[in-house]
């Protein structure tokens, strides 16, 4: 007998070898065709529909989701990826219950939306099995355009490019391409390495080539990309983490981005130590993603700790029900103080006028592990040039940055919310305008 | 990319994709939209003599649902245009100027008198329209004024008029037909023989869609009254293909012709009925039920399904049905199936259950724990347990093959082709040769 889930520490192997493929399968499975046909059914093909406003990259939701209605999946998915060539990814995971499905008229009629994001991943699935790239390349202008960042934005951004007849060179910083899809999602989300099946699909339009494990700033400069380049969109994410240092507690406190990332990269969840008592600092899905993944570890009690009120946390009500129903704790209104002998010590708040407040009450958490999960920040300055706003690259509604010839998308830059298909809409839109541009 | 170019009867389109002459296509607003929706052409709403008719001021539509509110049939009470002539053909010319790559038809219906005919071709022409298609159709309102249906229901005279209309225009002559008669071959073939250049059908089935058991009066119901509609939708275009293939396959009518109506709602509709000869096929509840944006779905869906198939235009595969629409003593009385349940997706709802012992052959047997098996020494095959089944696919017909025995009639299943012609049981039966 190994260990269980009741030995102290950061331990691997807690849960029966078998437990782990269970444990991090499919969180949703795939809808079948019935049960595809039986949830189009209920989409009133709205007019003018309060879903495609509520979509970051507008997806003619009503028009794919007739199409599936009328047997046509395949058509279905490429109205989808023509507005978001990574429709795959976000069909799976878009929090659709504060987009679309929030917007969608049957949530006002019944409290039950049409599954929009589960039908996108129909769609998509049944395109993507046939192994079809449904675009092809316009003539190559001649032109070559750098995107940093192999994620959401720079993937989007370079496909559009490269369907408009571009060469694109795409530059990541990590060993494989994908960016949070591949490092920085919960793994019950993306199932069978989808992220890079999703990109070895994208790639198939041709004229893309991606360079890895390039880091700008450290390997070479915005400069030399704009004396090299006709363009440069800049896609590298947030490189850095919000810091948070308690006294007595850094020992087994680490970044919940690296946990996640390790998890990904991990092809033996068992090897994978996690501790008995694990303690989530954070609000937002990563939180959410931490918590879960440690839960379906092994960890015999999992506590997320929220410095505000529920109703602040940016985690979705759908993603903290996730949590709890994996039997997660959450704790609202407590701030860390200090690390405290095998845990540590919060101290519940209080919104006043003034802002968040201590209320002098306090408590101890056990804890063998803990996560920060508190934000990401657009670290160091690998883009000197560009203004920054806000802590991040200021950007216009094209995308531009204040360096003429340099563009910028995704989490790195300025406006939107921190999502996938956020990112995606603005490497969309980024590369219209550089199409533009360099036509003139 | 398929080529969806619809060429008919001379009249060009991007699309075959019309929308039919029906309130959609009243005026100059709702057609300029349907054009920028993408529908492929028109077919103006029915244009009559000054004075112009009225209309009820109360309701217009009644309805029937499917589950879920889904409307599965639309009666209609409201008459041809409700607007002055000149107004009509005013905006027909605009549109047609400003949109020259779409189809632009006229419907018209105006009394049974030549001249009334002449006149009118005469101001359409001056319109610039690509045809013309006579509404021999309506059952409600105009019929009792001796016009639509009440035309389309005499063969006689929907070859005269057809004859006067071909004689009075060089534009195509379209000649829109009524379900709401015995044998759809003989209006056809009437206006086959005055000389039309296609026919058009189903115009919509006189109908009462519900009664108010309040009011004791029939829907749509106006100041306690009702009338027969006109009834139109997916609930008829089990009718509509069926006339459309007596059509397309009659001897005195083959070849002529056809722009499908009834019900059509996907692409898929619109490919069964080409199939089964239809050169195109007109629209009109779908848009009213769900606007006019359905078009992009039609058109996507029919270019992917011919890529699909490698059709490369639309005459690549339309009238590919007709051959097999035959009588039923042709049937193949030698192809034997069974029905087979699938255990593995069955959900032990129990309806093949009761349809079958019920209704049907006391074919299937249940268990205390609610298992279905199809017992095949009873099974006729009749196919209502696959049709009442709410998985698709759950229960499907497996052909027995030849050679083996059928366990209900012990006789083995035979290969040679065996109908009712030559049946030892048919009176009149002649031996296969």
């Amino acid at each position: 007998m190994g260990t269980t889930q009741r030995q102290d520490g950061i331990v691997a192997g807690r849960l029966a070898p078998e437990a782990y493929a269970e444990n991090f399968g499919d969180a949703y499975p795939p809808l079948n065709p019935h049960e595809a046909l039986v949830a189009a059914d209920r989409c009133y093909f709205c007019h003018d529909a309060p879903c495609i406003a509520a979509c970051p990259t507008e997806i003619d939701i009503p028009l794919f989701i007739r199409q599936i209605q009328a047997d046509s999946p395949k058509g279905a998915a490429k109205t989808i990826l023509n507005q978001n060539i990574l429709g795959g990814m976000c069909a799976r995971v878009c929090p659709t219950e504060t987009l679309c499905e929030e917007a969608c008229v049957r949530e006002a009629a019944e409290g039950k939306p049409v599954q929009i994001g589960a039908l996108q991943r129909y769609a998509t699935d049944t395109l993507m099995a046939t192994g079809e790239h449904p675009y092809t390349r316009a003539a190559p202008t001649g032109k070559i355009i750098a995107v940093i960042g192999a994620g959401p934005a720079g993937l989007a951004c370079a496909h559009r490019l490269a369907m408009h007849g571009h060469t694109v060179v795409v530059v990541d910083g990590r060993e494989k391409p994908g960016g949070l899809n591949e490092y920085g999602i919960a793994s019950y989300k993306t199932v069978d390495n989808f992220a890079q099946a999703e990109v070895e699909w994208l790639l198939k339009i041709g004229g893309i080539r991606i360079e890895t494990g390039a880091v700008l700033g450290r390997d070479y400069t915005l400069e030399e990309l704009c004396s090299d380049y006709d363009a440069v969109f800049l896609g590298m994410g947030l490189s850095g983490v919000n810091a948070l240092m308690l006294e007595g507690a850094d020992d087994h406190m680490s970044d919940a981005v690296d946990f996640i990332a390790t998890l990904r990269q991990s092809d033996d969840l068992s090897q994978l130590p996690i501790g008995r008592r694990v303690v989530v600092i954070g609000g937002g899905m990563t939180a959410v993603d931490a918590a879960v993944q440690s839960k379906l570890l092994g960890a015999e009690d999992v506590t997320i700790v929220y410095r505000r009120g529920q109703d602040r946390m940016s985690a979705s009500r759908h993603e903290q029900d996730h949590a709890t129903s994996a039997g997660v704790r959450l704790i609202c209104n407590a701030m860390p103080v200090r690390g405290a002998s095998g845990g540590v010590e919060f101290e519940y708040t209080e919104e006043t006028a003034d802002g968040l407040r201590g209320t002098g009450e306090t408590f101890v958490l056990e804890a063998d592990q803990v996560f920060r999960a508190i934000g990401q920040t657009y670290a160091d300055t690998p883009a000197a040039a560009a203004e920054l706003e806000r802590g991040k690259i200021r950007v216009d509604t094209e995308g531009r940055t204040s360096i003429s010839g340099v563009w910028a998308g995704g989490d790195c830059a300025l406006g939107g919310e921190d999502l996938t298909v956020t990112a995606v809409a603005e490497g969309r839109d980024a590369a219209e305008s550089i199409h533009r541009t360099l036509a003139t | 990319m398929a080529d969806l170019r619809n060429d008919f009867v001379g009249i060009k389109s991007p699309n075959p994709f019309w929308l039919a002459s029906a309130p959609p296509t009243d005026k100059e607003y709702n057609v300029r939209r349907a054009f920028e929706a993408g529908w492929g052409g028109v077919v103006w709403k029915t244009l009559g003599l000054d004075p112009h008719v009225v209309n009820v001021n109360g309701p217009r539509y009644g309805v029937v649902y499917g589950a879920d509110r889904r409307v599965l049939g639309i009666n209609n009470i409201e008459l041809i245009t409700d607007r002055p002539l000149q107004t009509n053909l005013d905006e027909i010319k605009v549109v047609k100027r400003d949109y020259p790559d779409r189809a632009m038809i006229v419907s018209l219906m105006v009394p049974c008198e030549e001249v009334c005919w002449t006149e009118i071709l005469k101001q359409v022409e001056d319109t610039g329209a690509d045809g013309i298609e006579l509404n021999f159709g309506c059952p409600h309102g105009m019929s009792e004024r001796g016009m639509g249906s009440a035309v389309g229901q005499v063969p006689e005279y929907i070859e005269m008029v057809t004859r006067w209309c071909k004689a009075a225009t060089r534009m195509p002559v379209i000649v829109k037909l009524t379900p709401n008669i015995t044998d759809i071959r003989y209006p056809a073939r009437a206006a086959h023989a005055g000389g039309a250049d296609a026919v058009s059908l189903i115009n919509t089935v006189s109908s009462i869609t519900s009664v108010n058991l309040d009011l004791m009066a029939p829907e749509p119901t106006i100041d306690g009254k009702g009338s027969h509609g006109g009834y139109c939708g997916p609930a008829v275009k089990p009718i509509a293909l069926n006339m459309v293939a007596e059509i397309a396959r009659d001897a005195e009518t083959r070849g002529i012709p056809i722009s499908g109506i009834g019900g059509v709602t996907t692409w898929r509709d619109a490919a069964e009925f080409m199939a089964l000869g239809a050169g195109n096929v007109q629209v009109c509840t779908a848009a009213m039920t769900y606007g006019f944006k359905i078009v992009s779905e039609m058109i996507a869906g029919l270019s992917d399904w011919m890529d699909e198939k490698g059709y490369e235009t639309l005459e690549d595969f339309r009238g590919r049905a007709v051959p097999n629409v035959t009588d039923w003593q042709h049937l193949n009385l030698n192809y034997i199936t069974k029905a087979l349940i699938n255990q593995d997706t069955c959900i032990k709802c129990g309806r093949c259950y009761a349809a079958c012992e019920d209704t049907s052959h006391q074919a299937i047997s249940m268990s205390a724990d609610r298992v279905f098996e199809v017992i095949d020494a009873e099974c006729v095959a009749c196919n209502l347990c696959v049709n009442v089944c709410p998985v698709e696919n759950c229960i499907t017909m497996e052909e027995m093959a030849p050679g083996t025995i059928d366990p209900r009639t012990g006789r083995e299943v035979v290969a040679e082709h065996g109908e009712w012609t030559e049946h030892p049981n048919n009176p009149s039966a002649v031996a296969a040769e």
